[in-house]
């Protein structure tokens, strides 16, 4: 495929950007420097790594998560709803047209970066989704219908009289339309399939497969045309993989842009053996986060906790450093306190737990689950503890629950008040700061093992807290990584890494 | 009926009987061969059993209906799960590549627990059912029924009793067979309305204006609230009424309720009550104005385990299985007779072997006449008409003639596209 030859042979034949959003339908074509390569990239993953950020801490598509995110787009020189067709040059800055271009060829370059397995696709494809929602939803209509025409979209509207019958219905479906107005707009008429996030939140009007669509919701399908093409893009481009790879300039560049995206996974077992099993106890009331202290209480009390909490608390036990022999000894002596005798532990449960460590099945060593992770993808339901307690509690019982662990009434307000705002990292991250007593926790909290690190560095580790202290503050173990990475590089490549490097660095460093 | 009691030590010899001359082998085939339409289907699919004292071996598959019926009879399976249809044979699993072999297609499938109950029922807990909240599966099947047809679409949906204390669903339409893991996710999110652990009390919050699938689901839930919740359960009976109903957050109404409760101890009164008290704040305040609808829904809305339908490769145990903790046979239910489905009277393996054991007396010597070898299968087909598994063995044939029937429409309609060239 084009990829590998794209920096060499082709002339620079100036492709058409007749609308500041496409589909990136057409690798780009021409050729382009070793530095622009980079730039480009690291600008893209810069701007992919706000979207991921200002997911987290807003709404989407509140007013400020809107503005926050239109104002990074520019400031990193992306295009955005400006005047169509805006070749002009401007007094300073890059033109509307280069603004396309690094727009279109920074896509496709992390394209080769991330597609590399399924996690970084989906890390990928879900970032820019929220890019594309977001500036797809910002178009002045008039631009609306134009991407759609330019880009051949067509989907089936519904009569006149088909609305007149399903008035109520729609009505009482669709969010935010009245009567009124459903009677003015159009209603597309799709498979429910291609409208996934409509039908999952229920914001739509579903009947014999079909999903009811207003225009004003039409980005959910567009949306999904686009990540459908995405998706097949990304497994099309996994297979030229090998070509680019062999290309040594390229090959750490690319791989370096992949590992900088979710920070550490916390699955590299450096922590192995440090904890022995009496340790736990103590250690969940001192160091654990709330989400975990809940799932440790409620195992001792119950002595037993469904699949789901043994997934959450069974993998954050690895991650802390439980061999698999004490994990299976932990796991035993709590279960046959309850209804579990040792035989039926080591029949029907043992197996989940070796599992988990990569010894079962396909022998994946699982990694333990991040935030996001616990909050969006492993919601409890009857009988389960896991979850996030910010998320996932009645305010009420959450409350009482941090009264109880000591919490200071001015600390509960703020903590609820972050959850009534849907912030519930940070308002873990509050906690962290109440229940250990500083002022600023000073990284930014996206998984319940960097707040079990967190916490007993600044336990067990004075000394080397304040010496950092001195030195930038420190982030959370992401911007470790990066130079870490590097030396397990070649020597070859180093000088481009070196600095890609840098520039990664910094990229972490700001929030 | 209940003088036939079934004792799981009993189970290893009984198992043979019933997989020798009872198990619906050639309608189990014709359900998972599909009609053959696609290449493969039914040998590509795995079966996974659970053998004596726990064994479980998965990724089992088979040729044809005649080795699935060999193995069978040789292993004697306690249990029987269906998973999904892989891109490979599935006992050759470890042969090919790693990462090629993937579970590509299955039935949609639901599974309701009644343990997912266990906060808002007081007459049973864990695996214990009892007639009165049964009701609460009925309830549970009419609400997901309706959305899966009317408002999904689908047209082939089997209802089978788990034989102990749930009820499980496969939608067996292909385009249900299709749906990636993301599709299966949606729907079942669009089908969940009780959201929450042991953390959280109030599980139901509504908002408006109400979706016609909530309003639809409340309809159901209303035709029998009263009987099943405030009679059967006596919900406002319970000391803990209201905070187990979330009414926390409508204070006033609380108070009112309190006091009211005071003198009038009639069930049906009390929660007249309680409506007419939140409808009276619904003119005033916009807090709390679904409360009596919340309460309603968390009682009685189904709850289901997501996992087992969001994944495609996740196992469901089978219909036709037996359940081996009380004997009782995985029959599928006809939802024309669901109010008067009775998971009590669904037979056991002992009891249906005991019925063929009384017949075969009888009918032994005409059988000798016949020729050994053809009157196999039919024999087969005359066992267990004899037995009162019949009745549910017939629910599984009509529902098989209509996917039949789909399938053949599809196939009418393929080949007039054809013809148009």
């Amino acid at each position: 495929m084009q990829f590998s030859r794209k920096r060499k042979v082709f002339s620079s034949a100036q492709v058409e950007y007749g609308h500041c959003l496409q589909l990136y339908g057409q690798p780009p074509l021409e050729n382009i420097t070793l530095a622009e390569f980079e730039t480009f990239a690291v600008e893209r993953l810069k701007l992919l790594k706000t979207v991921e950020n200002l997911g987290v801490s807003f709404v989407k598509g509140s007013e400020d998560y809107q503005k926050k995110l239109s104002s990074e787009i520019t400031n990193l020189n992306f295009p955005y709803k400006t005047e169509a067709n805006d070749d002009r040059k401007q007094l300073t800055g890059p033109t509307e047209y280069e603004k396309r271009r690094k727009d279109h060829i920074s896509h496709f370059i992390l394209r080769l970066a991330y597609c590399q397995t399924e996690d970084l696709r989906r890390w990928f494809i879900q970032q820019e989704m929220d890019l594309f929602r977001h500036r797809f939803s910002d178009l002045p209509p008039k631009y609306k219908t134009e991407f759609l025409h330019r880009n051949d979209l067509q989907y089936d509207t519904i009569s006149p009289d088909e609305k007149e019958g399903l008035m109520e219905k729609l009505v009482s479906s669709t969010y935010t339309v009245s009567g009124a107005t459903v009677k003015e707009q159009d209603f597309y008429k799709v498979p429910f399939q291609d409208a996934l996030d409509l039908v999952r939140l229920r914001k739509v009007f579903l009947r014999q497969g079909y999903a009811y669509i207003p225009h004003q919701d039409i980005v959910t399908i567009v949306l999904n045309d686009f990540r459908t093409r995405l998706s097949k893009a990304l497994a099309l481009t996994a297979r030229s993989l090998p070509v680019v790879q062999s290309d040594e300039r390229l090959q750490p560049l690319l791989s370096h842009l992949s590992h900088a995206y979710v920070g550490q996974d916390y699955s590299i077992q450096k922590n192995i053996g440090k904890v022995s099993l009496e340790q736990i106890d103590p250690l969940s009331a001192k160091s654990f986060p709330l989400c975990m202290r809940q799932l440790h209480r409620a195992l001792r009390e119950q002595h037993h906790l469904r699949h789901g909490g043994r997934m959450q608390y069974g993998l954050f036990l690895k991650g802390i450093g439980l061999t698999l022999d004490q994990a299976l000894q932990f796991w035993r002596a709590e279960f046959v306190k309850g209804k579990v005798d040792a035989d039926k532990f080591d029949k029907a449960y043992a197996y989940s737990i070796r599992h988990m460590f990569g010894k079962e099945g396909k022998r994946t060593d699982y990694t333990p689950y991040s935030c996001m992770k616990v909050i969006l993808s492993n919601p409890p339901s009857q009988g389960d503890y896991q979850g996030c307690p910010f998320r996932h509690s009645d305010p009420e019982l959450l409350k009482q629950k941090l009264q109880s662990y000591k919490v200071s009434q001015a600390g509960i307000l703020q903590i609820l008040e972050l959850v009534k705002g849907m912030h519930y990292q940070l308002a873990c991250q509050k906690y962290f700061e109440l229940t250990h007593n500083i002022e600023d926790a000073g990284f930014s909290l996206n998984h319940p093992n960097q707040y079990f690190a967190e916490s007993q560095r600044l336990l067990t580790g004075g000394k080397e807290v304040k010496r950092e202290a001195d030195a930038p503050p420190p982030r959370g173990g992401q911007s470790v990584r990066a130079p870490d990475a590097l030396q397990d590089k070649p020597a070859n490549p180093k000088q481009a890494s070196a600095e890609i490097t840098e520039d990664l660095d910094s990229l972490f460093q700001d929030d | 009926m209940t003088t036939c009691n079934y004792d799981p030590a009993s189970l290893p010899d009984l198992l043979p009987l019933y997989y020798r001359r009872l198990f619906p082998f050639s309608q189990y085939y014709r359900w998972l061969n599909y009609g053959g339409v696609t290449k493969n289907y039914f040998q590509n699919r795995e079966f996974s059993f659970t053998l004596r004292d726990d064994i479980y071996v998965r990724y089992q598959s088979f040729s044809n209906q005649s080795e699935l019926e060999k193995e069978m009879h040789k292993l004697n399976p306690y249990k029987i799960d269906i998973g999904a249809v892989y891109s490979h044979r599935p006992n050759q699993h470890s042969t090919v590549k790693s990462g090629t072999f993937q579970a590509l297609e299955k039935e949609l499938v639901f599974d309701i627990d009644m343990t997912d109950y266990d906060d808002v029922r007081s007459c049973c807990s864990a695996a214990d059912i009892c007639s009165k909240c049964w009701t609460l599966m009925t309830i549970a099947i009419r609400i997901l029924d309706r959305a899966l047809r009317v408002d999904f679409g689908f047209r082939h949906c089997l209802w089978v009793y788990s034989g102990r204390r749930g009820v499980h669903c496969w939608v067996c339409d292909d385009s249900a067979r299709r749906l990636p893991v993301a599709a299966r996710s949606a729907v079942c999110e669009y089908l969940s309305l009780v959201k929450g652990g042991e953390e959280t009390v109030k599980k139901v919050q509504l908002s408006d204006p109400l979706h016609p699938f909530i309003k639809e689901s409340l309809a159901v839930v209303e035709h029998y609230f009263t009987q099943y919740a405030v009679l059967g359960q006596d919900i406002l009976g319970s000391r803990e009424w209201g905070s187990s109903m979330g009414l926390n957050s409508v204070a006033q109404v609380r108070k009112d309720l309190l006091s009211y409760f005071q003198t009038e101890k009639n069930p049906v009164k009390r929660w007249e009550r309680l409506k007419t008290l939140v409808n009276q704040r619904r003119s005033t305040s916009k807090k709390g104005v679904h409360a009596e609808k919340e309460i309603m829904l968390q009682y009685c809305y189904p709850r289901l385990d997501v996992n087992v339908s969001k994944g495609v490769n996740h196992l469901l145990k089978s219909p036709f299985s037996v359940h081996p903790k009380t004997g009782r046979i995985s029959v599928p239910i006809d939802l024309r007779e669901l109010d008067k489905f009775d998971p009590f009277e669904v037979p056991t393996v002992s009891l249906i072997c005991e019925e063929l054991d009384h017949s075969k007396r009888e009918e032994d010597d005409e059988e000798a006449k016949e020729n050994e070898k053809a009157a196999g299968e039919r024999r087969r087909i005359r066992d267990y008409k004899r037995t009162s598994l019949a009745k549910y063995i017939k629910v599984f044939d009509n529902f098989l003639d209509g996917l039949e029937r789909s399938r053949r429409g599809e196939l009418l309609q393929k080949s007039d596209l054809q013809k148009d060239f």
